[in-house]
């Protein structure tokens, strides 16, 4: 299917294939070919090699074998200034930016190019870009006065000004409103018409169809197709996203009992950067069922998971916790973690980010354990005996790899870490269990020991909320799975029914209207 | 066992030439590798020294060495040792808590100076007072003092995040200035100390008719007490926590301002203490330099203690063995008593240097297979 | 007329004691701004101090006569030399060793004032003399030279001219360093370097070089306080422990001019003058140490208030303190 390196592309990868340690394959012999004067869009889920294939292309990554030609001609791209003197340029999903410095600054920060230094003259410069191209941009405003699209243009800017003539943007309608991400649509549009080769990361069909000449899929690190946009749907785009549906057997039984036992109701949050991260959210969590929650990463899974765990303060909602003993309701709402577990809620939390929220690295493991229990009792000494018992416990009975109980959990390997943290959370008999990506780096062995653990939570009568990305495991271990789109709920599916190609449209549909029982 | 991780492999490379170290930080080392590279550190530092002085005096080494020991352990000089050993232990326990909790409390010396400040009010006032109130009130006056000086800067830190590095360095000296103001107008005659002919009252009982026995009784009990403070109390569990992830913190549901103010609180209560001792129970006067620096020596003593109280105990051995034993060299051999002062220097540079090869491992490639390894040494 | 004249005179006390503090304030803004926080900076006065004392009494007890110009160059580059070198060793411990600056400053400063105070001690030992300090008279005297139509100005060139050249050089060099920060490549870079290191490393720039350079430049700066308070203020007269706790005073400065050399040049003069303020007004001598605490506190003051309004110009750099190491990701 490739054709043969041509000048007429602006850009070719031929055979890429790049590997993090012996066992994660990111990228398998990829090919590319872009075009000049193109938007090409490369979609994927997540985790199927879209932004490190990007990387290597920006000198961030080295192939570990494979060619890249530039103007048909061989390149060789080893780090970030490589990559520009090849005139690629990307703009990264973090923007790399001093705060206190004006966007001029910003922009011509590292550049040394021999001639005398004027910041005048490189506003002028930068005035010129952005009304060439139709960015609406202040040189001279502060980076922390920005709103993050005002960010994100300087991030293109200074790509542009360095002379880029191929822009990799990474995922950058992630962080925009719609009517953001229409005017930075218009900005493509003018550098496509300009001559530039624009590759664009995302996930979110309708912006595929709206934005792009051609479409790359990736799945699993691999190449699955190159069409052209006006040829394709956004049901064959999603096919070839998600691909055939793999059959995991991991063992579900059906609820029993369900009892109403997290009511959410018309939740708004906003992040301190001012961004409205979760809007009207409702649903209801029950006992003796596993809720999955689904969505593309950053579509307000983390924010949802805080709230209720009392780490974030909301705008407006209610957060009710239904008591298993005598269905006394209790609002978590505007409740610090100390005070929702005061009130005799059980609520049991496993964070996204292990090490630096659910664990203290340079801690032990029965001083990890201790995280949840230190408190008990009036003694003002902590007792170790009973973290101790409850860490060898949980070593025995996960089959937690580890030296000692004394070892720092930072040296145990993830899935093990994530053992010792889910093992702790489970161990104080919740109610609710919410989980954040458990088996996010996990062997295969250690994903299925955390999903039976889930079942068997769930089966004790554990209202269970599981936050994945792997929509094969979401399909077959979830009772129901709620979609999370851009911050709302987009819809809520039976998870013996649904259909993968369902879920993956509803989680790239914006507006997609709540469907709640 | 040393497992490091690469961080070169991934991260932007600028260059493609082959790097010729590559440096790579430790994920754990073992104690064996910890011990021996300080070891080795202090045994330089101490060649190092011992070179300069030769070169400077022209004595021999071993007499030398000799001159140290006896400076340090020396008939007359041992309880003046134990008594340097107390005071400067003393204020690196009081400090340890606040930088186990990541609060860099540069302020210990005003923390004792303030506590001695306020100790010495009440024994040139209490008069009045029967002789145990005395004593009591000149404890808990010290105490209080200090504690408040070290809240302050801890409120501001818990709010507003002010520097607290800053803070409690300049509140030093307005420590130091508080006394001057105090001897002006407590000591009419204008000399620079408020001795004991004014500080009269409520003098902490001498033991054993041993002037630093009380201090020393104190100051090993108080290392007992912080080591099992920190290891085994929940306040110390909580400032372990917030100091090595304040988010961790929060999702437990500790409160991270109480917790940062209390344990400055007892921060400054302890240098406070300190300097009640150093008033109360050891010379009966005051002066702007009663601390002698020791709150800045004290925070290295702790740093290099790793922040372990019962290490503590050895870090204060070797800098006060080593500053008395130079102190005693200057003193034989008529050099100027600043000496001791260098050398305490180069020892500090070669421990504290010493920590890198503790931390970071190296990696000499003297044949690197591809530019992307590159840089990150090209750097240093 | 006599009030003018006593306010004058006042002014330039101030400016005089000021002045080492100047010095040592636009080294440390220096540093600081690389994300460096030298607590060593006092220690490092002192060395450049000390530095250039040797190098003037090796040349005015050398017998040969005495050239004004050579009088200044010798003590000027051995003070540079020293200062430079208790810079490097703080550069290294903390930026290629990567070892805690807190700690590495204030062992810097135990060793820089011990050095001071040992050569210092020994130097006047060599003299056999029976006071405890040391005068380099004609070294003092080069340093001294004022213009020479300060004194027929009447006030104003009393109040402008009458001055040893390193008054005007700290001015010169405060300005050079405002410039350098606010104006210039380098000066943006080295921000960003203190401001975000991982920013300016993924940027291309150098961050180790720039901290470096601006430690030891900073660090080479502030010891020419320690050289001017020796060699133009006392007059040549080295005594241990004169230089006292004016490096410090000095870091508080720093936080005074919210990380600016310009106003750190009115911090200092300011500073300087509630130094010696008790000369002139009419104050019981008891107040003195009251006087001499209100530039701690007016510092402090200024700390909590810019960390209450959170602008975000006006505060410390956002890595001061830290060490940078390129993480894995």
């Amino acid at each position: 299917m490739s054709e043969t390196v041509n000048e007429k592309y602006a850009l070719q990868l031929r055979k890429v294939t790049k590997a993090f340690g012996s066992k994660v394959i990111a990228n398998k012999d990829v090919d590319l070919d872009v075009r000049y004067g193109e938007v090409l869009a490369i979609l994927g889920e997540n985790g199927s090699g879209k932004t490190t294939l990007m990387n290597m292309i920006a000198g961030i990554y080295h192939p570990d074998s494979g060619e890249i030609y530039v103007n048909g001609e061989k390149a060789s791209i080893n780090s970030p200034k490589d990559a520009f003197r090849y005139r690629i340029g990307m703009v990264h999903q973090h923007f790399k930016l001093v705060d206190l410095f004006t966007a001029t600054e910003n922009i011509i920060l590292g550049i040394n190019d021999g001639t005398k230094y004027n910041l005048a003259k490189a506003e002028e410069e930068v005035k010129k870009i952005s009304e060439k191209y139709g960015f609406i941009l202040n040189p001279q405003k502060k980076i922390y006065e920005m709103s993050v699209s005002e960010k994100q243009t300087v991030e293109i800017i200074k790509v542009l000004y360095r002379g880029a003539d191929i822009l990799i943007l990474d995922e950058p309608t992630a962080v925009l409103t719609p009517q953001e991400t229409e005017k930075l649509f218009d900005v493509i549009r003018n550098m496509r018409n300009d001559g530039k080769s624009i590759l664009i990361i995302t996930h979110k069909l309708h912006e595929v169809l709206a934005i792009s000449d051609r479409v790359t899929v990736l799945r699993k690190g691999e190449h699955i197709a190159t069409v052209n946009t006006a040829q394709t749907s956004e049901n064959e785009l999603t096919e070839m996203m998600v691909g055939k549906r793999v059959s995991l057997n991991i063992g579900r039984s059906d609820p029993k009992d369900a009892q109403d036992r997290l009511v959410v109701s018309g939740i708004n949050l906003t992040s301190p950067d001012g961004v409205k991260v979760l809007k009207d959210i409702s649903f209801t969590a029950k006992s003796g069922e596993i809720l999955g929650i689904a969505g593309i990463a950053g579509s307000g899974q983390r924010e949802l998971l805080e709230a209720i765990a009392g780490l974030r303060t909301l705008d407006s909602g209610n957060i009710l916790y239904i008591k298993p003993s005598d269905s006394e309701k209790v609002e978590l709402r505007s409740k610090t973690p100390l005070q929702i577990r005061e009130l005799g809620v059980r609520l049991s939390f496993v964070p996204e980010d292990r090490l630096g929220m659910g664990l203290v690295g340079n801690m032990d493991i029965i001083d990890n354990m201790m995280l949840r229990s230190y408190k008990k009792g009036k003694s003002v000494f902590v007792d170790r005996q009973p973290p101790k018992q409850l860490a060898e416990e949980i070593i025995n009975s996960l089959e937690v790899v580890t030296p000692s109980a004394q070892t720092p959990v930072r040296r145990l390997s993830g899935g093990n870490v994530q053992k010792v943290l889910v093992g702790r959370e489970i161990a104080s008999a919740p109610s609710v269990l919410m989980v954040a990506y458990p088996v996010r780096g996990l062997d295969i062995n250690s994903s299925y020991t955390i999903y039976n653990l889930l079942n068997k939570q769930k089966e004790n009568g554990v209202a269970v909320i599981y936050v994945g990305e792997d929509l094969d495991v979401l399909l077959e271990l979830c009772d129901r799975i709620l979609v999370l789109c851009s911050g709302t709920v987009s819809g809520v599916l039976d998870g013996r029914t649904a259909k993968k190609e369902e879920i993956g449209l509803l989680m790239t549909k914006v507006n997609g209207v709540s469907e709640n029982e | 066992m040393n497992k490091a991780i690469s961080i070169s492999k991934k991260e932007h490379t600028h260059s493609k030439a082959a790097p010729f170290i590559t440096i790579t930080k430790r994920d754990a080392s073992s104690l064996k590798w910890n011990i021996a590279v300080r070891v080795i550190a202090i045994i330089a530092a101490l060649a190092l020294s011992a070179i300069i002085t030769v070169l400077i005096t022209g004595e021999n080494p071993i007499e030398l060495f000799s001159t140290v020991i006896d400076g340090a352990f020396g008939q007359f000089r041992i309880w003046g040792t134990a008594q340097a050993v107390a005071m400067l232990l003393g204020i690196a326990l009081a400090l340890t808590p606040a930088f186990k909790m990541k609060f860099w409390n540069t302020g210990g010396e005003g923390q004792v100076l303030i506590g001695a400040l306020a100790s010495a009010l009440v024994m040139m006032y209490a008069q009045p007072l029967p002789h145990w109130l005395a004593c009591i009130l000149v404890v808990v006056a010290g105490v209080a003092a200090g504690a408040v000086w070290g809240i302050i800067p801890a409120v501001f830190k818990a709010y507003w995040k002010t520097n607290e590095t800053l803070f409690t360095l300049m509140m030093n000296y307005v420590a130091i200035q508080l006394i001057k103001f105090f001897l002006k107008v407590a000591d009419k005659s204008g000399s620079s100390t408020v001795g004991p002919s004014l500080l009269l009252y409520g003098r902490l009982p001498v033991l054993f008719g041993q002037q630093y026995m009380f201090n020393i009784i104190v100051v090993t009990a108080l290392t007992v007490m912080m080591y099992i403070y920190l290891k085994r109390s929940k306040h110390g569990y909580e400032i372990a926590v917030v100091g090595e992830s304040e988010n961790t913190a929060k999702y437990i549901g500790i409160n991270v301002k109480k917790v940062i103010i209390r344990t400055m609180a007892l921060s400054g209560a302890l240098c406070g203490l300190i300097g009640v001792l150093l008033v109360g129970a050891t010379s009966y006067s005051i002066d702007p330099n009663l601390a002698g620096g020791n709150g800045f020596t004290a925070i290295m003593v702790s740093w290099l203690a790793k922040f372990n109280p019962i290490i503590m105990i050895f870090t204060t051995l070797l800098i006060v063995v080593l500053s008395r034993g130079a102190e005693n060299v200057s003193m034989t051999l008529g050099l100027n008593k600043s000496f001791s002062d260098i050398l305490t220097g180069i020892i500090l540079f070669f421990i504290i240097g010493c920590e890198f090869f503790i931390n970071y491992k190296i990696h000499f490639n003297i044949k690197a297979k591809s530019g992307k390894e590159a840089e990150d040494s090209g750097n240093n | 007329m006599a009030i003018i004249e006593q306010i004058v005179e006042l002014i330039v006390r101030a400016i005089m004691q000021g002045t080492p503090l100047l010095f040592g304030s636009t080294g440390e803004i220096l540093t600081e701004k690389s994300g460096n926080l030298n607590l060593g900076i006092p220690g490092i006065m002192y060395i450049g101090a000390i530095s250039g004392v040797i190098g003037g009494f090796f040349y005015q007890n050398s017998g040969a006569k005495i050239i004004t110009v050579l009088a200044i160059i010798i003590p000027l580059l051995s003070s540079l030399l020293g200062s430079l070198i208790a810079s490097l060793i703080y550069g290294f411990l903390t930026i290629t060793l990567r070892a805690n600056q807190n700690v590495t400053g204030l062992a810097l400063t135990t060793f820089g004032v011990g050095i001071g105070n040992f050569f210092g001690g020994s130097l006047i030992k060599i003299t056999n003399s029976d006071t405890p300090y040391l005068a380099l008279s004609k070294i003092s005297a080069a340093y001294r030279t004022t213009l020479p139509f300060a004194n027929k100005l009447g006030l104003f060139g009393q109040l402008f001219f009458s001055y040893g050249f390193m008054v005007y050089l700290a001015v010169i060099i405060a300005l050079i360093v405002s410039f350098v920060l606010k104006r210039t490549r380098v000066g943006l870079q080295l921000r960003s370097v203190g401001e975000s290191p991982a920013t300016a490393d993924a940027a291309g720039v150098n961050v180790n070089r720039y901290k470096y350079f601006a430690t030891c430049i900073g660090g080479m700066i502030a010891g020419l306080g320690g050289l001017y308070y020796i060699l133009d203020y006392s007059k040549g007269i080295w005594a241990n422990d004169a230089f006292g706790d004016r490096g410090w005073l000095a870091i508080a400065i720093v936080i005074f001019a919210i990380w600016r050399p310009n106003v750190s040049i009115l911090g200092s003069y300011l500073f300087g003058g509630l130094y010696i303020l008790f000369n002139y007004v009419s104050v019981s001598m008891n107040l003195l140490p009251l006087m001499q605490m209100l530039p701690y506190v007016v510092t402090i003051i200024v700390l909590v208030i810019v960390s209450m309004r959170k602008k975000r110009e006006n505060q410390p750099p956002a890595s001061l303190g830290t060490n940078y190491f390129r993480e894995e990701r």
